[in-house]
């Protein structure tokens, strides 16, 4: 084998963007761990924990155009670093829609919550599968996978839409919730971003594969 | 696109600000050493430190002086008649310049690989076993050849016939003959200058892979005129330009990472762009 | 591209290049016919030399001293001369002359006097043999009183040779690539190793064929022989002691080859003819044994 030392670095950026995915997909489930356990020691871990996450975006980054500047990758290992580099700036975004899900848990408060919680840890719940079977995918270099993942894009902006109409409902029959409601919207909202990001790692995918960049998920919404 | 010579340029930042000395024990230290071919200055007041164990690259243009320069820090310019060199060049704090300090003791120590892959007409293991027979090595012979060509990743390929001539090898394998010949005399410090320049893409590359394992065990000085390869092999590189009146000197030296994605000097960002002259 | 006109090509010459190239195809037998000339005009002589003396060739006359009698005379003294002579001159030359070009082209720095001593020793190489035997008269036989013996004979030959043994080995070293000796000298060796190891290896094909040509010309070399005094009359055979043979008068083919000549009867030219038939064997096995070694020396290197 040639180009060990070029082998090595590919492969370390990549483990990095694993390890990334990671750390935002626990922010992710602790945000709504927070969110419904009104549990703001733990919100305000997942805001400061997100620090870390845009860190290693930067640090990331900086390496592949480390790589790049002196290994002059051509062919896959060019798409291999552009697409990490797409990808981690994803992630990052993710991470900061979880941060938004704990400030908003920190908003709340002890507040009483509005009803039981179902829907929105359900989009939790898709979204962070979503993440999770993108990044296998990627490390599959799975397309026909990737292709599945995008189109449940449309569960989530479903269940966002019910979230959405609920919340609705409710606030026109008790104004006085107008702003708890409000918040969870925006709650909602950021799991919906997720798991619109996710699409984009599944783009990434194909395009790491196939070397086409395509619109994968034409949505309903 | 722009070359601007430097009494032109207004602002030239200090020089303090080009060289960013490497971190930890140096082989070599460089002290204001200027060089003549005759009359013809080649070098022009060089100072730097070349870090222990790490490989260390020399860039720029054709006529920049990087190889005369590293042919400064083994004393094989003394082979030309008319050299004169001011300014000293400490090998571990002794300048290998000194009225006291023999060539042969200094290049024994200090290897060298060329250009043009040079074995000598001899077979294999008498390319390799030379140096270490012609330095007094009384010990098994075979031994350090053989752990002088697996060292140079060559031992696998000819291993079933030592007895070969070296000539018969393909170029790369040469080059990689010639890395073993110059192990076998277990120096401190190799230098090349651009060993791969005869060599096609893929045994290049072999001995690009070949200099980052040796790295662990010696230091290693690489004249180069492919930007890439120093980008690709490099720990730290120095950039040298020919100046007023084609006398090198030392653009900038650093981190190779820093000087690939963001050299301080103009001139420097200019020829790694390829945008040069 | 549709509708675009592509003029016809015609590649047969015509015009100027159809002129240059006749001038061309002339020249090429102009050349030959003058090469021809010379291998003409070898074999016209050797033939008529094979014509007049191969009927002379046999043991009796290699094995026979010198004799008043044509058909008696023999080339047995002047062979021994000529081999001893020979002998000697190679030991005493070729040290000095390899080692003086060993000097010059690896050692000797690069100064006036060594421009001086290279063109002394180019001017060397063209000086007639004649001088050197005139050299050789008044310093070997005359000043060291040596007498017109074998080893004032092998010392005159010597000085006559040593220049263009020394170009010759000059020139085989140059070819030695400089990469040889940086190679060597990168991993620690001296400039004595360098040369010993690699440089004299390699420029030894050279060397030796320019020694064997020196050897060639000393081999067929009379006027400076005669100039000695080297025109005895030799019924003996030199001892194997080389201390006393050195200082035996002698005689040698060339010489003797000169002596039948300068004679009126028919008979002694044929003799002539046959001695200057073995003498261009011999000198052709030489030149062969040369090529031989030279392409041995090759093979291993």
């Amino acid at each position: 084998m040639t180009r060990i030392t070029f082998e090595r670095e590919l492969s370390e950026i990549q483990e990095d963007m694993f390890a990334m995915a990671n750390m935002v997909e626990t922010a992710i489930s602790r945000g709504i761990q927070a969110l419904k356990n009104r549990d703001l020691e733990l919100a305000q871990g997942i805001i400061t924990d997100d620090l870390a996450i845009n860190k290693k975006r930067y640090d990331t980054e900086e390496k592949c155009l480390e790589i790049m500047a002196t290994q002059q990758p051509l062919a896959g290992d060019l798409r291999t670093l552009v697409s990490v580099l797409y990808i981690t700036v994803d992630l990052e975004r993710m991470g900061d829609h979880a941060e938004g899900i704990a400030k908003i848990a920190v908003m709340l408060g002890d507040e009483p919550s509005l009803k039981p919680y179902i829907d929105i840890p359900k989009m939790a719940e898709v979204s962070i599968e979503m993440l999770r079977g993108s990044l296998e995918a990627y490390r599959d270099r799975d397309t026909a996978r990737a292709r599945v993942i995008v189109n449940r894009d449309d569960e989530v902006d479903a269940l966002y839409d019910k979230v959405y109409r609920d919340l609705l409902t409710l606030m026109i029959n008790d104004p006085e919730t107008i702003q708890r409601a409000t918040y969870l919207i925006w709650a909602a909202h950021n799991l919906e971003r997720i798991a619109d990001r996710v699409t984009n790692i599944c783009e990434r995918v194909v395009y790491l594969v196939e070397g086409k960049i395509e619109d994968l998920n034409v949505s309903k919404y | 696109m722009t070359n601007t010579l430097a009494s032109e340029r207004a602002e030239q930042p200090p020089r303090s600000h080009l060289i960013i000395e490497p971190e930890g024990p140096s082989v070599f230290g460089l002290e204001n050493v200027s060089f003549w071919y005759g009359r013809k200055q080649a070098l022009g007041d060089i100072s730097m430190k070349i870090p222990v164990k790490r490989v260390t690259a020399l860039i720029g243009p054709s006529g920049c002086g990087k190889t005369t320069l590293l042919r400064c820090l083994n004393r094989m310019n003394d082979l030309i008649p008319g050299v004169r060199l001011e300014g000293s060049v400490n090998y571990h704090e002794h300048n290998i310049y000194a009225k006291d300090i023999d060539p042969v003791e200094v290049r024994r120590r200090i290897g060298m690989v060329f250009q043009k892959p040079n074995p000598f007409p001899k077979s294999i293991f008498e390319n390799v076993a030379f140096g270490a027979r012609v330095n007094g090595y009384k010990g098994d012979m075979r031994e350090r050849v053989e752990k002088s060509l697996r060292q140079a990743a060559l031992w696998d390929e000819v291993s079933d016939d030592l007895k070969k001539s070296g000539l018969a090898l393909s170029g790369g394998q040469q080059q990689r003959l010639c890395i073993a010949r110059a192990l076998a005399v277990q120096p401190d410090v190799i230098l090349m200058d651009e060993p791969c320049s005869a060599l096609d893409p893929i045994a290049t590359l072999k001995i690009e892979d070949l200099i980052r394992d040796l790295v662990k065990e010696l230091t290693i000085v690489i004249v180069t005129h492919n930007m890439q390869q120093a980008a690709r092999v490099s720990d730290y590189t120095a950039f040298m330009l020919a100046g007023v009146q084609g006398v090198g000197q030392l653009i900038e030296y650093g981190p190779t990472r820093e000087l690939f994605t963001n050299p301080r000097d103009q001139r420097t960002e200019d020829y790694i762009t390829g945008r040069f002259g | 591209m549709q509708g675009e006109h592509i003029e016809p090509v015609d590649l047969r010459a015509t015009g100027a290049v159809a002129r240059r190239q006749a001038f061309s195809r002339l020249s090429r037998y102009l050349l030959l016919a003058m090469s021809l000339l010379g291998v003409a005009t070898l074999v016209v002589l050797g033939y008529i030399t094979i014509d007049d003396g191969a009927g002379r060739i046999d043991l009796d006359f290699l094995t026979n001293y010198p004799s008043r009698f044509a058909d008696q005379a023999g080339l047995r003294s002047s062979a021994l001369g000529t081999i001893w002579i020979l002998g000697t001159t190679i030991v005493l030359a070729i040290p000095v002359a390899v080692g003086t070009a060993i000097w010059i082209e690896e050692f000797a720095p690069k100064n006036a006097l060594l421009t001086f001593v290279k063109l002394n020793i180019a001017n060397l190489a063209g000086v007639p043999s004649i001088i050197y035997g005139i050299l050789g008269l008044a310093m070997f036989v005359r000043f060291a009183d040596l007498g017109p013996s074998i080893l004032a004979g092998a010392l005159t030959l010597t000085l006559m040779i040593i220049p263009m043994t020394v170009i010759a080995s000059q020139e085989a070293i140059k070819q030695v690539p400089p990469s040889l000796r940086e190679g060597s000298l990168a991993v620690g060796a001296t400039q004595w190793q360098t040369v010993w190891s690699h440089v004299l290896p390699s420029a030894l094909p050279g060397i030796i064929t320019g020694v064997i040509l020196s050897i060639s010309r000393a081999a067929g070399e009379t006027a400076a022989l005669i100039m000695i005094g080297a025109f005895s009359f030799i019924a003996f055979d030199h001892s194997l002691n080389p201390a006393e043979a050195l200082q035996d008068d002698f005689t040698t083919i060339p010489i003797q080859i000169y002596n039948w000549t300068i004679r009126p009867q028919e008979a002694f030219r044929q003799n002539a003819a046959a001695a200057i038939i073995l003498l261009m064997i011999a000198v052709f096995t030489l030149n062969l044994t040369a090529a031989v070694i030279r392409e041995r020396f090759r093979r291993t290197y």
